[in-house]
C-alpha cells in the first residue's frame, strides 16, 4: 500500500495502480476518454490530465502510477482549462451530427462533453476524415466519427491477435484502419466485433439490418420466424435499464410476439441438437483415432462461433480438418425452419423469413457464406444483434420492463439447461461432456449436480480431463482412456491452442473455442459497455438458467428426440449431413485481397491500353 | 562539392529473386528483436528502392506481425515511400533552422525546375523530390540531401549546379 493525497484528502491505495484507478476506488472520478478498464491504457487522448506536485507539466492520470507521498489535484483551474481545450480540439474534428447518430445518448464522447460543460464551438476548421466503409456484412466503419483513441487497435491486436486495424498515416491525416486503405471485407477481419464493443463513439458499429426485418414483418405474405441465442436473454435487459445479469427470457419472447413475429423459437433448441450431432461426430472421430490410429481425426474443435471459424480459415487453414462440420446452432435452426417446420405448417420455404437475434456480429457474415445456402436458398435471412433488437423494441413503443413473461413456441422453442450454457465460454464443452459421457457409459457424468466447474470462468485457457471407466461394449475403445479437453475464448487463446494442433503436438481430444473473450455473453453484438463485472454477471445468469431447468442434458430434449424420429433419422445421417453440417474455406492471411488488388490494377492497365 | 553516384552497380543488376533473398536475410537477422521494424524497413527500402505493398506483406509475414502495423509505420515516416523513386532522391530539410534560412524557397525552386510536386518523381525516373524535418545538419542550413549526400548552405542559385552534376 502507498499513501497518496488526492485533492487534499489522504488515501492508502494499492501499489501499481494508476492515479486514475486509485482516485476511482476512492470515489473521485477523473473525466477520461480513451482509458478502458483491463484493456487499454495508453494515454492517447490526455483528457484525464491532473496536476501532480513536483511534475513540470500536467500528467495523464491513466498513465502515472501512484507513488508514496504523491500529491494529486484533479480539479484545479489549470486542469479544467486543459481538459476543456483538449475536448474542444477533438470536437473541432468531429461531425457533431449527434441527432442522426446511432450512438446518440449512448456515446462516451457525448457524455464527456456534458461533463465538461461545452456551451459553444470555439474552433471551426477542416475535418480530417470522411471515409465510411460499408463493405463488411458485419462491421461498419465511419472514420469521420473516429477520435483516434486507439482502443479498437488494442483490442484487435492485443486481445484478439487479429491485427487488421492500426493507425495509418500521420498527424492530421491519421486514420484507423486496415493496411493500404483496404475495405474491411477484403482483409483477414474475423467480424468478431470486439472493436465495436471498445469504440467509445460510432466510428465502429454493427451493420444495421433492422430495416429489412421491419419490411418482412409488415409483409403479409411472409411467415416471419425468429430465434434467439442463449446470451441475448441475459444481456437484453441492460438496454432497458435493468442490471447486468438480469434474466429476461420471458419478456424477450413477449416482446418478439408484440413486434409481430409469427413464431418465436429458441436457438437453444438447435444447441441441444448440435450436442447430439457434435457428440456423435466426436465419438466417430475418437473411434477412428483410437481404434485405427487415424491421424488428424483428433482433437475435434467446436464450430459454433463464426468469428472463430473465419479466424482459423485465415490463420490456420492447414487445421480445417479438425474443425467440427456442425453448422452453428442458429444455422441449423434456420435449415430446419425451412424444411421440417415448413412442411409441418404447410408453408412454402420461399414464404418463410428467418431472423436470428444474436449477441454476435460475425453471424451477419456467416449467413452470407455460399456454403450455407440450401439448394440456392438462404436458411437464415437476417441476423440482428442484441442492440438492434433493443432498438426495434423501443421504436415499436413496447414497454419492455412491464411485459408479462411468455414462453417460446413449440416445437423449435424447447431446450434443456445444457443449451443455455452455450452462451458462456466452456458451455459447449460442458454440454457435450454431459451427453457424450452418458452415451458411452450409460451413467451421468461424475460431477456434482452435473456442473463441470473446471471448464467454467473467464481464464484464457481452461483444461479438464476425465478417465472413462465402465464403457459400454460398443465404446470399448474408450475404456480406460483419459479424455483431455481444453476450452478457450478470445482469439489469442485460440492461437495458443491451434499452434499445437498445427504442429501435431496438441495433447487434447476435444477443444472448445469461442471467438470473443468470455464467450457469446461478451459478443460483438451485446449491449455496451461490457467490462469484467458485466461479463461475470451475465455468466452467472447463464448458469442460473441452466440450474433452474428440469432437464439439463441435451439428449433429454423430447423435441430433439421427436425430430430424429420424424425427420432426421439418425445423427450424422443423410438429412443431417445436408441440413446441419457444412465445410470450410482455406483463406490464407493476406493473399486473397492482395491478389484482388493486383487483378484490379491489371484490369486498370488493360483499360488504359 | 561532389555528388556520389548513388546506385552501386551490384544493386542495379540484381534480379527480383536476389533482392527478395537479401530482404529475407535482413529480416531474419532482426527477427525476434522488439522495436526493429523501422530498421528492417529502412534496410529493405535500401535494397528494393521503395516499399510497395507486396514487399510490406513479405516483411509482415516473415516477421509474423500484422500487415496493418507495417503499413502504419511505412505511412508514418516520410522517409519511407511506397512508390518507385527516381535515380536521385532530393530531400529538402524543412527543420526550423533550414526553414528560416530559406528551405521553403528551395522546395519551390526545385519543384518548378523539375516539374514535380513534393513526393513526386520526374517522368524519366531521374529525380524524386521530398521534404523532411531536420536532418541534424542545422549548422549547414539550409541543407538538402541528394541520395545520402548532404549539400550545405544551398541557395536557389546553387541548385542548377547540383542538378547538373547528377548527369
Amino acid at each position: 500500500m502507498v499513501n497518496i493525497t488526492i485533492n487534499g484528502k489522504q488515501f492508502a491505495v494499492e501499489e501499481g495502480l494508476s492515479v486514475l484507478e486509485a482516485a476511482k476506488q476512492n470515489n473521485i472520478l477523473i473525466p477520461s476518454l480513451c482509458y478502458l478498464e483491463d484493456v487499454h491504457q495508453v494515454g492517447a487522448c490526455r483528457i484525464c490530465v491532473v496536476e501532480i506536485e513536483g511534475a513540470r507539466t500536467l500528467q495523464a492520470s491513466c498513465m502515472v502510477q501512484v507513488r508514496e507521498g504523491m500529491k494529486v489535484r484533479t480539479n484545479t483551474d489549470k486542469v479544467r482549462k486543459a481538459r476543456k481545450m483538449l475536448y474542444e480540439l477533438m470536437l473541432s474534428d468531429h461531425p457533431r451530427n449527434c441527432l442522426s447518430c446511432f450512438r446518440n445518448q449512448n456515446c462516451e464522447f457525448q457524455r464527456l462533453g456534458e461533463i465538461i460543460q461545452i456551451t459553444d464551438f470555439r474552433f471551426e476548421g477542416e475535418k480530417s476524415k470522411t471515409f465510411v466503409d460499408h463493405s463488411s456484412p458485419s462491421v461498419m466503419r465511419d472514420s469521420s466519427k473516429c477520435i483516434l483513441c486507439r482502443r479498437c487497435i488494442t483490442v484487435c491486436n492485443q486481445v484478439q491477435g487479429v491485427g487488421v486495424l492500426n493507425v495509418q498515416k500521420r498527424g492530421f491525416k491519421s486514420v484507423i484502419g486496415p493496411a493500404d486503405e483496404l475495405p474491411l471485407s477484403s482483409v483477414n477481419c474475423t467480424n468478431c466485433g470486439q472493436c465495436i464493443m471498445a469504440c467509445p463513439v460510432s466510428a465502429l458499429g454493427a451493420k444495421d439490418d433492422t430495416a429489412q426485418v421491419w419490411q418482412a414483418l409488415f409483409d403479409p405474405k411472409k411467415r416471419v420466424i425468429v430465434q434467439t441465442a442463449p446470451a441475448v436473454r441475459v444481456a437484453l435487459g441492460e438496454e432497458f435499464g435493468l442490471p447486468p445479469g438480469t434474466i429476461v427470457t420471458g419478456k424477450m419472447a413477449a416482446a418478439l410476439r408484440e413486434l409481430g413475429f409469427d413464431d418465436v423459437f429458441d436457438t437453444n433448441f438447435a444447441a441441444d441438437l448440435t450436442i447430439i450431432e457434435e457428440g456423435s461426430e466426436f465419438l466417430q472421430r475418437a473411434e477412428a483415432a483410437l481404434k485405427t490410429g487415424q491421424p488428424g481425426a483428433l482433437p475435434l474443435v467446436t464450430s459454433c462461433s463464426p468469428g472463430w471459424i473465419k479466424y482459423v480459415e485465415h490463420e490456420f487453414p492447414q487445421t480445417l480438418d479438425h474443425i467440427s462440420t456442425c453448422k452453428s446452432p442458429h444455422m441449423m435452426l434456420g435449415a430446419l425452419a425451412k424444411t421440417y417446420y415448413a412442411k409441418k405448417i404447410g408453408v412454402a420455404p420461399e414464404d418463410i423469413y428467418v431472423v436470428s437475434i444474436m449477441p454476435c456480429t460475425a453471424k451477419k457474415f456467416e449467413i452470407t457464406r455460399p456454403e450455407m445456402l440450401l439448394d440456392g436458398m438462404p436458411t437464415v435471412d437476417a441476423v440482428l444483434t442484441t442492440r438492434e433488437l433493443a432498438r426495434m423494441i423501443r421504436d415499436a413503443g413496447i414497454d419492455f420492463c412491464a411485459l408479462d413473461d411468455m414462453p417460446f413456441d413449440a416445437p423449435l422453442g424447447f431446450s434443456t439447461g445444457a443449451a443455455d450454457i452455450f452462451g458462456a465460454t466452456g458451455g459447449v464443452m460442458e454440454a457435450a461432456l454431459r451427453t457424450v459421457y452418458e452415451i458411452v457409459t450409460g451413467r451421468e457424468i461424475p460431477f456434482e449436480s452435473l456442473n463441470i466447474t473446471p471448464v467454467r470462468g473467464l481464464s484464457q485457457v481452461k483444461e479438464a480431463s476425465l478417465t472413462i471407466e465402465g464403457a459400454k461394449p460398443e465404446y470399448a475403445y474408450l475404456e480406460g482412456v483419459t479424455v483431455r479437453v481444453a476450452v478457450t475464448s478470445g482469439l489469442m487463446g485460440a492461437k495458443r491452442l491451434m499452434r499445437q494442433v498445427a504442429d501435431g503436438t496438441s495433447p487434447y481430444h476435444f477443444i472448445e473455442i469461442m471467438g470473443c473473450p468470455g464467450g457469446c455473453i461478451n459478443g460483438g453484438g451485446q449491449p455496451r459497455p461490457s467490462n469484467r463485472a458485466v461479463r461475470e454477471a451475465r455468466m452467472k445468469a447463464i448458469y442460473a438458467e441452466d440450474a433452474g431447468k428440469p432437464r439439463r442434458k441435451s439428449h433429454d430434449n423430447p423435441y430433439v428426440q421427436q425430430l430424429y424420429a420424424e425427420f432426421l433419422g439418425t445423427p450424422l445421417g443423410h438429412r443431417s449431413h445436408k441440413l446441419l453440417h457444412t465445410h470450410y474455406t482455406p483463406r490464407g492471411r493476406y493473399n486473397q485481397y492482395l491478389k484482388a488488388r493486383q487483378n484490379e490494377s491489371a484490369e486498370a492497365a488493360a483499360v488504359e491500353k | 562539392m561532389q555528388v556520389e553516384v548513388a546506385q552501386c552497380a551490384c544493386c542495379a543488376n540484381e534480379t527480383e529473386q536476389e533482392k527478395l533473398q537479401r530482404i529475407a536475410h535482413v529480416i531474419d537477422e532482426f527477427k525476434g528483436q522488439p522495436g526493429s521494424l523501422i530498421q528492417i524497413l529502412h534496410l529493405v527500402q535500401g535494397i528494393y528502392g521503395y516499399l510497395p505493398i507486396e514487399i510490406q506483406q513479405f516483411v509482415a509475414e516473415r516477421l509474423d506481425i500484422p500487415l496493418s502495423e507495417v503499413y502504419g509505420v511505412t505511412t508514418f515516416y516520410s522517409f519511407f515511400t511506397t512508390q518507385p523513386r527516381g535515380e536521385y532522391t532530393i530531400r529538402v530539410c524543412l527543420g526550423t533552422a533550414c526553414y528560416v534560412r530559406g528551405g521553403a524557397e528551395i522546395v519551390k525552386r526545385l519543384s518548378q525546375t523539375l516539374g514535380v510536386e513534393v513526393g513526386g518523381t520526374t517522368p524519366d525516373r531521374k529525380f524524386s523530390l521530398e521534404v523532411m524535418r531536420c536532418i541534424g545538419a542545422c549548422g549547414l542550413a539550409p541543407a538538402i540531401t541528394v541520395n545520402d549526400q548532404v549539400m550545405r548552405q544551398v541557395s536557389p542559385d546553387k541548385l542548377n549546379r547540383i542538378l547538373a552534376m547528377c548527369d
